[in-house]
């Protein structure tokens, strides 16, 4: 490992610094620059994808097909310049974030209370897997029925798709903590309280962000299918409502921000994830022994 | 028995363990009598899986034995035992604290003010020698460090009992010779009681006031030696005690026999 690291940093770092176990990552050493060269590579990858696009579009593809990224940032700018975007924006963020808070609170508190009391989540097993197998976005037009197609409609059927994730998560979390560790703060005298707040959840968070991270991609399913099965605002409508005119580029500028959405929603739930559970950077950074 | 006897402060009378592992009965001791005294510290010699470490653990009252009692200063010990704390090969600090929070632990637990944690927790870290390293995880330090922080948590909710299996098993030889001594110096000099698992015959020689040797599975006590050697002992110059080598070579002798019909019993 280190011989090959520091084989291939020669031309960069002439004397790759040697790593001790205390001392932080070496930032500025080989690993650095290598990173900055794979950004550079990306750059020319996506410049050459949509270069292809462009020259491909009218030529040897149909426009109304693929649209052309020259006329999709012209969507975009329209868009913005009525304010409109800001607006669909807004809402599909709130329902996709309100419904990702309140599904992942649900979903954490409902972890821990069964994780940690047997009776209770031998009791509701049976129920829960039925639930879980089931696809939650079936569940659309029953919440139409309940609560109408308003915002909270969307809200409640994507905190319903990101309560499961992160339910199951957490309470595998909460079961496989280490029942050593549980043992040894007994033996110094903790309550159910101190195992709880002192070993139960610093160590499933780690499974609780597992289970946050892959629902961000749910939660705007959650908003975006809600949308597009009924409303009259929201990204999902602005899909289906290009979808309706033919408008392509309409339709790629709207995926465009969704995707736009779903990377800062990853950013932060990372950014929260880093705060919260700083150990953990330091063991990635940690030399590997067998 | 050197001493006159005393009221024991851990006894098994009787004491037997059977676990139930996929559906078969395991028996992993068997008739175990034993006394321990204030303030000694006895070695738990024998082959892997001779139930020395189940005898610890019914010390510390993780669980009940199947036959006979642990008494515990007078009482038979039913449930968690607060007057022991435990040491294995694993230091199970906290990875999610900071080396001076996993030694604070014990302290939070116990409501002491903010202060006097801070302070005495500094105390510990300078006593294992860990100073300088308050702020660092337990995943960035060396295992002789994580096992010093672990010791230090140890000592930080001062436990009578030290339950201690094969704490120092994963460590390079200068590193343990250090925790041996630190170990030796500290049991002595806070008057703790000492139960310590071991494969190692040497150092099991080397520490203990009394060394029990276990048969293989199912663990009965096959022997109890007294050590030869004075309580305040120089660990660096035992290598050429002969009392030292004498009680080393006892135990090789009782050990070694074991080891053929060890390779059968081996699960």
């Amino acid at each position: 490992m280190t011989v090959t690291q520091e084989a291939r940093g020669v031309a960069i770092a002439p004397e790759a610094p040697r790593r001790e176990a205390r001392e932080p990552a070496a930032a500025a050493g080989p690993g650095a620059a290598a990173k900055g060269r794979m950004v550079l590579y990306r750059l020319v990858l996506a410049v050459a994808i949509i270069a292809a696009w462009q020259f491909a579009s009218g030529t040897l593809v149909a426009e109304f097909f693929i649209s052309k990224p020259s006329a999709i940032i012209a969507a975009l700018q329209r868009q913005v310049a009525t304010g409109s975007l800001f607006f669909h924006i807004g809402i599909t963020a709130t329902e996709a974030f309100s419904g990702f808070l309140i599904g992942a609170f649900v979903g954490v508190t409902a972890g821990v209370l069964l994780g940690r009391i047997p009776f209770l989540s031998d009791l509701l097993q049976p129920f829960i897997l039925a639930f879980y197998s089931l696809p939650k976005i079936a569940l659309a037009p029953l919440f139409i029925l309940w609560i109408g197609i308003g915002i909270w409609m969307k809200i409640v059927l994507t905190a319903t798709v990101v309560f499961f994730l992160v339910f199951l998560n957490t309470f595998t979390g909460v079961r496989s903590v280490s029942r050593e560790l549980v043992a040894i703060l007994k033996l110094m005298g903790a309550s159910e309280r101190h195992v709880l707040f002192k070993v139960v959840l610093p160590s499933a968070i780690a499974w609780v962000f597992a289970g946050l991270r892959i629902s961000v991609p749910y939660a705007l399913i959650g908003a975006i299918v809600g949308e597009l099965i009924a409303a009259n605002r929201g990204l999902g409508f602005v899909l289906a409502s290009a979808t309706g005119q033919f408008d392509t580029a309409g339709v790629f500028a709207a995926l465009l921000v969704i995707m736009a959405m779903a990377f800062v929603l990853n950013t932060l739930v990372r950014l929260v994830e880093r705060w919260l559970m700083p150990w953990k950077a330091s063991e990635s950074e940690r030399e590997i022994t067998i | 028995m050197s001493e006159p006897p005393a009221e024991p402060l851990i006894s098994f009378h009787g004491v037997g363990k059977t676990f139930r592992v996929e559906g078969r009965t395991v028996e992993a001791v068997r008739d175990v009598e034993l006394e321990i005294r204030r303030g000694e510290f006895v070695a738990l010699v024998g082959p892997s899986g001779c139930g020395k470490s189940t005898l610890l653990n019914m010390t510390a009252g993780l669980f009940a034995p199947s036959m006979g009692e642990v008494r515990y200063a007078g009482r038979p010990v039913t449930g968690i035992n607060l007057a022991t704390g435990y040491m294995t090969q694993n230091d199970h600090l906290l990875p999610w604290r900071t080396v001076a929070a996993n030694i604070q632990v014990p302290l939070e637990i116990r409501g002491r003010p903010r202060g006097e944690m801070r302070d005495k927790v500094a105390a510990l870290m300078e006593l294992v020698g860990l100073s300088g390293f308050e702020r660092s995880y337990p995943a960035q330090l060396s295992g002789g460090m994580r096992k010093r922080a672990a010791l230090a948590r140890l000592l930080a909710y001062d436990p009578e009992t030290l339950l201690l299996d094969e704490p120092f098993a994963a460590l390079d030889a200068q590193l343990r010779l250090n925790m041996q001594i630190e170990l030796l110096r500290l049991s002595r000099s806070l008057g703790k009681t000492v139960l310590f698992v071991t494969h190692d015959l040497d150092e099991a020689a080397a520490l203990c006031d009394r060394c029990v040797v276990f048969s293989p599975r199912p663990g009965t006590i096959r022997r109890v030696l007294d050590s030869p050697l004075p309580r305040e002992r120089d660990l660096l110059r035992l290598r050429r005690d002969p009392r030292w080598q004498e009680m080393a070579a006892e135990l090789w002798d009782l050990i070694t026999p074991m080891l053929a019909s060890r390779e059968e019993r081996a699960e």
